[in-house]
């Protein structure tokens, strides 16, 4: 029920000329003078988008590294969980399992898609085919000891320019593997691989995003520019720009205990946020909150000459 | 069916004619005169978003028109997607000026609670075509943002059909679906201030003793207007 000092009497008193017409002309006038003026001064970001070319010339152990993660499993695309594969339950809000109701909307064989797929798309490799055949031929125990040794490999490999020297003895047929897709993803040709599909038109970056979000391609970007998760991440964005500031407080939650240590962080927020838009929305019917403004009366400032000119009347 | 009616007046069109004259007059639609306590300029930051919502539509269309890729590569594009960029920026900045201010006026107060739910949820629903614009952009923010975004959508189940890493999906969402939303919404929102009029003051009690000095109204407008 509503408190009546809480309503809105009908208006008794009298009323002043205004002009709607004129004050949206001169708002639109404004806006537009202020637009313009902010663009001559500050135009607007445009940082070019990495490639999986770019990323494999520039860091190649990186990007071997990531594919070879692909390839056995262990990267972070691989153990997601829906939407994109079944390898993990996701995140979860108590016993709510919003994350698993609506299944693998979006699937994603990382082996298959980021290596063995577009292996297979290059064209007069006889010795490579041989092989890709050997490796998918072998045991899950004989790829994952591939797969292993190569990895230790590259963390004592070396770069020069957009060549790797690796000493992969005993990973089998993974080191000719990876070459062969370094040199795929070197020449621009991963790029267009990952996007295509079964129709001529292509829209949907998906893989390829998830591919470069598993290596370090982006978030050192990101973190050279001030993007990352701890340090207010997307609301922000290059260069100096207000960016999203609008979302202050849902980035905000990221920062503080304990979301920002929770393995749920992410559905803990959302349902928060849910929750808070929720109340938002209703604050006209939530009782206590819709009285805050008669509670601390800052209206007073906004109707101050109304205010004061009640109290004239009444001395009079 | 009333009695009495003529088959003309019963025809659809002349009912919701009547309805929408009944709700909205003319002196109700385009007031050219408001209660006295409409002095502050606090009330001029619902204008202003309107007028920065129009700068974004318009500045949109000329980016929309020549297709997502125009403004990367043209001084003229670029220059667009800064009046696209600073107007969502003031759009936003005069929205949540014009939220406060109605929040400290319980703006919700005489039946008018229903213009902050629909004000409030276009707030919502700017945020997310905001949001998907930042998607649209084609650069690094996009890569960034849609690979960070995707966590919290995924894990509450949003992102199995609203997939933030699909280019073609959320730029339909950005250019079609959430601005013909918000433009509803805003108009919804701004027939609903008009039919109720602007809430009036907290009632103090020194108000309760002062003189009715014209005829009563409600809902803030005029009584031979209402």
């Amino acid at each position: 029920m509503t408190s009546p000092r809480d309503a809105a009497p009908p208006w008794r008193g009298p009323y002043r000329p205004y002009d709607l017409i004129k004050e949206l002309t001169i708002c639109i006038v404004v806006v537009a003078l202020l637009a313009v003026l902010l663009t001559i001064l500050f135009s607007s970001p445009d940082d070019k988008p990495s490639t999986v070319a770019s990323w494999a010339r520039a860091q190649p152990v990186d990007f071997l590294t990531t594919a070879t993660a692909e390839l056995d499993g262990s990267s972070d695309t691989a153990g997601y969980g829906p939407p994109y594969n079944h390898a993990a339950t996701g995140q979860v809000i108590g016993p709510l399992q919003l994350q698993k109701w609506l299944g693998v909307s979006h699937p994603i064989d990382t082996a298959v898609d980021y290596v063995l797929a577009p292996l297979a798309t290059i064209p007069n490799d006889p010795v490579l085919r041989a092989q890709i055949a050997r490796y998918v031929a072998a045991s899950p125990a004989q790829q994952r000891a591939w797969t292993d040794v190569y990895t230790a490999s590259l963390g004592r490999a070396a770069a020069h320019g957009t060549a790797v020297t690796v000493s992969p003895a005993g990973a089998g047929p993974v080191a000719p593997m990876m070459a062969s897709l370094l040199a795929l993803a070197q020449s621009s040709g991963l790029d267009g691989a990952l996007l295509t599909s079964r129709q001529f038109y292509q829209t949907d970056y998906t893989k390829p995003l998830l591919f470069m979000a598993d290596g370090s391609v982006l978030s050192d970007r990101a973190a050279a520019q001030h993007l990352l998760g701890e340090q207010w991440g997307m609301m922000n964005e290059t260069g100096s720009y207000p960016g999203q500031v609008w979302l202050w407080l849902y980035t905000f939650w990221y920062q503080i205990k304990p979301f920002s240590t929770s393995d749920n962080a992410d559905a803990l927020v959302w349902a928060l946020m849910m929750l808070l838009s929720l109340a938002f929305i209703c604050i006209p019917f939530i009782p206590g909150v819709r009285s805050i403004p008669r509670w601390i009366p800052l209206h007073r400032l906004i109707w101050r000459e109304h205010y004061r000119s009640q109290a004239r009347s009444a001395a009079s | 069916m009333s009695v009495g009616e003529t088959p003309r007046e019963r025809s659809w069109t002349a009912r919701v004619r009547t309805r929408a004259e009944g709700a909205l007059p003319p002196e109700k639609l385009l007031p050219d005169e408001q209660p006295a306590y409409v002095a502050s300029w606090i009330y001029v930051f619902g204008a202003l978003t309107i007028a920065a919502l129009l700068s974004i539509v318009v500045s949109g269309m000329i980016l929309g028109l020549k297709g997502p890729s125009w403004w990367h590569v043209t001084g003229i594009g670029r220059f667009f997607n800064g009046i696209h960029l600073w107007s969502v920026e003031i759009f936003f900045f005069a929205m949540v000026v014009h939220l406060w201010g109605k929040f400290w006026m319980g703006a919700w107060r005489g039946g008018r609670s229903g213009t902050w739910v629909v004000g409030a949820i276009t707030f919502l629903i700017s945020i997310a075509a905001a949001f998907t614009g930042y998607l649209s952009q084609q650069n690094f923010d996009a890569q960034w943002i849609s690979t960070q975004a995707k966590d919290g959508l995924n894990a509450v189940g949003i992102g199995a059909f609203f997939n933030v890493t699909n280019f073609g999906q959320m730029y339909t969402f950005h250019v079609i679906l959430l601005p013909v939303a918000v433009i509803a919404l805003t108009a919804w929102h701004v027939l609903l201030v008009r039919r109720h009029g602007v809430v009036s003051p907290y009632v103090r009690a020194l108000e309760a003793q002062a003189p009715a000095s014209a005829p009563a109204s409600g809902d803030g407008q005029p009584a031979e207007r209402a």
